[in-house]
C-alpha cells in the first residue's frame, strides 16, 4: 500500500457538479489493494458516477461482504453510510437496511467469491425479491485474498498462473440474474470507464435490482497470458453490445450514433436511458432474447458488455410488500411502538 | 496531425518542468538545495548555490527572485515556496567551505583579463576564470568590491559582513584588485596589453528631472543612488526631518527607508503611476509600509518650491491612468488642485542609466542610437573581439542574479576566445537522470506533500530596526521554520518518467493522481488534445508529456502544469511503467564542471 496520504491539493480548474462538489469530494481513503488492481478503477468509476449524478454522498449506503472487492467501500464516498458485513451476507444486510429506510440509495460491492460461491443463495434471493439496490460484482475469477485459487466465475479454459487447469465451468452471473428476474443487468470492464461510468449512473437511477458484473482483472494472480480475465484478454474479446446515454428528466437528447438501432427506456423517475445498440440482433428489454444472446456470446468466446437487459416496468420490494415508504427513522415513536394494548390485540388475533 | 511523442532525452524538456530552475537566470538547481536544507545539509546546499550563483548570502537577502512567481506551488496553492529566504538559510547555517573552493593553479596559463567594475558580473567572471589558470585584474573606482551590491543596497537589508565575505571569497581566490581607480579611457586600458577586457561597470548614473526650481534647490535634492552610496561609505550621516522620495522602484524603497534611519521623521514616497504599476517588488513595498512610510501614488512632481533660497516643498499634480483597447497606459492629469508637500530634502529615485563617456567611439566598440553598446546576446562580446560586456553595463539595469548569469556566459566566451575557438560553441549543460526508487513505495526523496502555508520570515522589532542603519531588518528563518518551509517544496526535479512498453493501461495512475493530470486517450493535434483531457490543459506555458502509442492505440498524455511530483502514479503502477527519477541539471561554466554529489 501507499505510505503517504493522498495530497489534498487538487487541480484548480476541476469541474464542479450541481452541488458545487468536485469528484475529489467523493473519494474515500487511499486503497490498500495491490497496485494496479481493477477494483480501484471500479471505485474511481463509482466516484465519477456519483459525482456526475449530483448525488449527495450522505444519501448513499455502501454495503459489502468479505474479500478484496468488499474492502473497496472504504475507498469511495467517505461521507456515505456503510456496512461491511459477513462473507456472502451483504444482501441480507442490504435488505434489512432497505426495508428500514428506502430513501437511501444502496450500493452493494461484492466479488466473485462473495457472490458466486459463499453468497450465491443470498444473491439469488435478493434478486427474486427485487431489492432496490445497485449490486456491483468486481469479478476477477480468482480468490486473490487467499493467494489465487480459481473462483466460481473463472472460465473453464482459463488456466491458473502456474498453468493449472480449471476443471469447472463458470457461473455466468448476468445470465443467472436475468433468469431470476433482475430488472437491470449490465456488464462492464474496469479498464473501460467510458462504458462503466454511465452504466453505474443508469443503475443508480434504476428502481429495483440492478446488477453490474464488472470484469476487474487481478494484477497479482490472474492477469497472465492464460487467463480469460486479464486486461489483454478482456480487451481482445470485449463485445460491446451498446453505449448508454443518460438523460435526466427527459431533457432533449442530441447524441448521434453511427450504426445499429437505439432503444429508449424511461425509468421510474422520468429519466431516459438511450441504448445505442451496436449491430446486434436482440432486444435488451426482452429477457427471452437476451438469454440466447448471452449464451451465444459466451460460447463464441466473447465477453458481452454493456447494459444487457433492462425492464423498466418492474416493481421493487417495497411496492411488492406494501411496506413503509417513509423511513422508519422518520416515524414518530408512537407509530413505531404503539404500546401494549395494540400488541395484545395482535397476539389475540393469532390465538 | 497527432502529437509527436515527447523526447525526454532532450535535457531542456525536464529542465522546463523544474519551473524555479528554469526561471532562474543562473539556473540554480533549486529543489536540490532545498532538499539538502531539509536534510540539514546546509553546507552542501550552500555549495550548490555558490557554484550556480556565486553570492548565496547576498542573493538570499536581495534577489529579485524570478523563481518564486514561477513556483508550481502558486498554481496549486497560494504562495510560492520562500526559495530566496531558504537560500539565506543555506548561507546562515553552513559550515566551513574553505576546503570545497576550487583549487587555483599556481602555474598560470599566461593570459590576463582586465575587468572594469567590481560588481557581481565581474566577480562571477573572475570566479569562473581563475580556476582555469587565467590571471584577472579588477579595476574599481570605489575603495572596495561589490559594485552596486555595496553602494546601493542599504546595510539594514544586507549586512556589510555578509557582503564583504562573499565578495572577498572571490577576490581571495587570487584576483588582483585596483581599487580607488576610475577608468577614464578604454583606449588606455587596451594599451595595457590585457588579453581580454570585461566591462561590468553597471548602470551607475541615476536619472534626474529638470523641473522649475531644480537647480536652485540642488543643495537639498539628491540622486537616489548617489545618496545610497554616500550613506554606505559614511559620507552622508543625516538628512532633513521631512523627506520626499520621488520614484516607485526598489531604489526608492531603499532611499526612504534609509532616510527614515538617519533623521527623516516624515518621509513620503511619491510615484506618478497607480500603485499597482509600481516597479518595486511587492515585498519591498510591504517592508516600506511596515516602517510607517506612506506611499502616495498618482503624484507627478511639477515644481520644486524654494523659501529663502532653500528647498521648502514639492508641488505635485494628481494623475490618473487611462488604458486604451490594447492595454497601453497613458497617465493624464486629473485637473484636481495641485498637492504641495513641504519638505527639507528630496531624493530622486526614478531610474538609472548607463553612461560610457570613457569609451572612445573609434575603438571598434559600436554603440546603438540609445548610447548602449552593441553586445551579442549569446556571447556577450562587443563588436570589438576581446572586449566583453555583462551585468547592467550590457543592457541596462537588471538584478544581481542576471549579472551573475551574464558573468558565467561571458567567462565561457572569454575562455573560448582566448583558446581561438568558436564563441557559438557553448558547452552543453551537465545533466543526470536517475531513479529514486529505494523499495516498494520508498523513494530517495520525501514525497509527502505539505499543506502548510508559506512561513513568514521573522523581523527585528520596528523600533530597534529604525534606530540604526546597520540593524538587519529580516532575521532569517530559525531552523524550525526553515525545515517546515523547505518541506513545502514539491520536488519538481523528481520527474515522472513514463515507459510506455511496460504499461498495461490499468488506469491506476489516472485514478490516484490527486491533480488529474494523467490521461489515456486517442492522440490528436495539440490544441484538440489539450481540450480533451480530464481537466483541459489551458496553461499553454506548460508542456504535455505524450507517449508513443500504447497497446490499445491510445497514448498517455500528462499535463505537466500542476503535477505535485508526489509519486503516487509510480506507487500505484503495477508494472513500473512510471518511475520517479531525479533530474539534475547544471549549467556548465567556463570552469570544468564540478559534479556535485547528488543525494548520497
Amino acid at each position: 500500500m501507499t505510505h503517504i496520504a493522498k495530497p489534498k491539493f487538487h487541480h484548480p480548474s476541476l469541474p464542479k457538479n450541481k452541488l458545487g462538489l468536485t469528484h475529489r469530494d467523493y473519494e474515500g481513503v487511499v486503497s490498500t489493494l495491490c497496485a494496479g488492481c481493477g477494483h480501484d478503477s471500479v471505485s474511481a468509476a463509482i466516484i465519477d458516477a456519483c459525482f456526475r449524478s449530483d448525488i449527495e454522498a450522505h444519501r448513499i449506503a455502501k454495503v459489502s461482504g468479505i474479500g478484496c472487492s468488499s474492502k473497496t467501500t472504504n475507498y469511495f464516498l467517505r461521507q456515505a453510510h456503510g456496512f461491511n458485513s459477513v462473507h456472502g451476507r451483504m444482501p441480507s444486510v442490504a435488505t434489512g437496511a432497505n426495508l428500514a429506510n428506502n430513501s437511501l440509495t444502496y450500493i452493494g460491492v461484492s466479488g466473485d467469491g462473495d457472490t458466486a460461491s459463499i453468497g450465491l443463495g443470498q444473491f439469488c434471493h435478493a434478486i427474486r425479491r427485487r431489492l432496490n439496490m445497485v449490486y456491483i460484482v468486481e469479478n476477477n475469477g480468482t480468490y486473490g485474498l487467499t493467494k489465487g485459487q480459481f473462483s466460481a466465475t473463472n472460465d473453464r479454459n482459463s488456466k491458473g498462473r502456474t498453468g493449472k487447469e480449471n476443471p469447472y465451468p463458470a457461473i455466468d452471473l448476468c445470465s443467472l440474474a436475468v433468469q431470476l428476474g433482475a430488472g437491470f443487468v449490465g456488464r462492464g470492464f474496469s479498464g473501460d470507464k467510458e462504458q462503466l461510468v454511465p452504466l453505474i449512473q443508469a443503475a443508480l437511477k434504476y428502481r429495483g435490482f440492478a446488477l453490474i458484473d464488472v470484469i476487474s482483472p487481478c494484477v497479482t494472480f490472474n492477469n497472465h497470458a492464460a487467463s480469460t480475465k486479464s486486461f489483454d484478454y478482456v480487451r481482445d474479446h470485449n463485445d460491446v453490445m451498446d453505449r448508454l446515454d443518460i438523460v435526466p428528466h427527459r431533457e432533449e437528447i442530441t447524441a448521434e450514433y453511427e450504426e445499429g438501432s437505439t432503444v429508449d427506456v424511461t425509468l421510474h423517475d422520468g429519466s431516459q436511458v438511450t441504448l445505442s445498440k451496436i449491430a446486434k440482433d436482440y432486444d435488451p428489454t426482452d429477457a427471452e432474447s437476451v438469454l440466447p444472446m448471452l449464451h451465444a456470446e459466451r460460447n463464441g468466446g466473447a465477453i458481452a458488455t454493456g447494459l444487457l437487459y433492462i425492464d423498466p416496468e418492474e416493481q421493487d420490494l417495497h411496492e411488492l410488500m406494501h411496506t413503509s415508504v417513509t423511513p422508519l427513522n422518520s416515524h414518530t415513536h408512537d407509530l413505531l411502538c404503539p404500546g401494549n394494548e395494540t400488541l395484545a390485540g395482535i397476539n389475540a388475533a393469532h390465538r | 496531425m497527432s502529437m509527436e511523442a515527447t523526447d525526454v532525452t532532450d535535457p531542456e524538456y525536464f529542465h522546463k518542468v523544474v519551473d524555479c530552475q528554469w526561471a532562474c537566470p543562473a539556473h540554480t538547481p533549486v529543489p536540490e538545495y532545498i532538499r539538502l536544507i531539509a536534510q540539514r545539509r546546509y553546507t552542501d546546499a550552500f555549495m550548490i548555490n555558490w557554484e550556480s550563483n556565486v553570492f548565496p548570502g547576498i542573493l538570499g537577502r536581495t534577489c529579485d527572485r524570478p523563481c518564486e512567481p514561477a513556483c508550481r506551488r502558486t498554481r496549486v496553492e497560494d504562495k510560492p515556496v520562500a526559495i530566496c529566504r531558504l537560500k539565506r538559510v543555506a548561507s546562515d547555517y553552513r559550515g566551513d567551505i574553505s576546503d570545497r573552493l576550487p583549487k587555483i593553479p599556481t602555474h598560470k596559463n599566461g593570459r590576463h583579463i582586465a575587468l572594469v567594475g567590481a560588481g557581481p558580473a565581474s566577480l562571477t567572471v573572475v570566479r569562473d576564470l581563475l580556476p582555469l589558470g587565467y590571471e584577472c585584474t579588477i579595476i574599481e573606482k570605489a575603495p572596495k568590491g561589490g559594485g552596486l551590491m555595496c553602494t546601493n543596497i542599504p546595510e539594514f537589508r544586507l549586512p556589510v559582513k555578509v557582503l564583504d565575505e562573499e565578495v572577498n571569497r572571490v577576490l581571495d581566490l587570487g584576483a588582483y584588485s585596483r581599487f580607488n581607480e576610475e577608468i577614464t579611457s578604454l583606449a588606455d586600458l587596451l594599451n595595457e596589453d590585457f588579453d581580454a577586457v570585461f566591462i561590468g561597470s553597471g548602470a551607475p548614473r541615476g536619472k534626474d528631472l529638470s523641473l522649475p526650481g531644480r537647480s536652485e534647490a540642488s543643495a537639498n535634492i539628491h540622486i537616489g543612488t548617489d545618496f545610497l552610496g554616500s550613506v554606505a561609505f559614511g559620507h552622508t550621516e543625516e538628512i532633513g526631518r521631512r523627506v520626499v522620495v520621488i520614484g516607485g522602484g526598489n531604489t526608492a524603497m531603499d532611499c526612504c527607508r534609509t532616510a527614515r534611519r538617519i533623521g527623516g521623521k516624515n518621509v513620503f514616497v511619491t510615484v506618478r503611476s497607480p500603485r499597482s504599476d509600481m516597479k518595486a517588488s511587492e515585498w519591498e513595498i510591504d517592508d516600506t509600509e511596515r516602517e510607517g512610510i506612506p506611499i502616495l501614488d498618482n503624484h507627478n512632481p511639477v515644481e520644486f518650491v524654494l523659501t529663502d533660497g532653500k528647498l521648502s516643498a514639492v508641488v505635485f499634480e494628481k494623475m490618473q491612468a487611462e488604458y486604451d483597447a490594447s492595454g497601453k497606459r497613458t497617465l493624464k492629469p486629473t485637473g484636481e488642485p495641485p498637492v504641495v508637500i513641504e519638505c527639507d530634502d528630496v531624493l530622486m529615485a526614478i531610474g538609472q542609466e548607463n553612461s560610457f563617456p570613457w569609451i572612445e567611439r573609434d575603438l571598434g566598440v559600436d554603440f546603438d542610437d540609445h548610447g548602449m553598446p552593441v553586445v551579442d546576446s549569446q556571447t556577450f562580446q562587443s563588436t570589438r573581439p576581446g572586449v566583453f560586456f555583462g551585468g547592467d553595463a550590457a543592457w541596462g539595469p537588471e538584478n544581481i542574479i542576471w549579472a551573475v548569469a551574464h558573468g558565467h556566459q561571458a567567462a565561457i566566451s572569454i575562455d573560448l576566445h582566448l583558446r581561438d575557438e568558436d564563441l557559438r560553441k557553448r558547452p552543453s549543460p551537465l545533466t543526470n537522470l536517475v531513479s529514486t526508487k529505494m523499495g516498494i513505495h520508498e523513494w530517495a526523496y520525501d514525497n509527502e506533500i505539505s499543506n502548510d502555508k508559506r512561513y513568514v520570515v521573522p523581523h527585528t522589532a520596528l523600533d530597534d530596526a529604525l534606530a540604526s542603519l546597520s540593524v538587519e531588518v529580516e532575521l532569517g528563518y530559525d531552523e524550525r521554520l526553515a525545515l517546515a518551509e523547505a518541506k513545502r517544496c514539491l520536488n519538481c526535479d523528481i520527474q515522472t518518467v513514463f515507459e510506455g512498453p511496460r504499461c498495461i493501461e490499468c488506469d491506476a495512475c489516472t485514478d490516484i493522481c490527486p491533480v488529474d493530470c494523467i490521461n489515456f486517450t486517442a492522440n490528436s493535434e495539440e490544441t484538440d488534445l489539450r481540450s480533451r483531457l480530464r481537466v483541459p490543459a489551458e496553461n499553454l506555458e506548460q508542456a504535455l508529456y505524450v507517449s508513443d502509442a500504447l497497446k490499445t492505440g491510445r497514448v498517455m498524455v500528462k499535463d505537466e502544469d500542476v503535477c505535485l511530483h508526489c509519486g503516487l502514479c509510480a506507487e500505484r503502477c503495477p508494472t513500473g511503467a512510471w518511475d520517479m527519477q531525479q533530474f539534475f541539471y547544471q549549467e556548465t561554466g567556463a570552469q570544468k564542471p564540478q559534479v556535485h554529489a547528488i543525494a548520497e
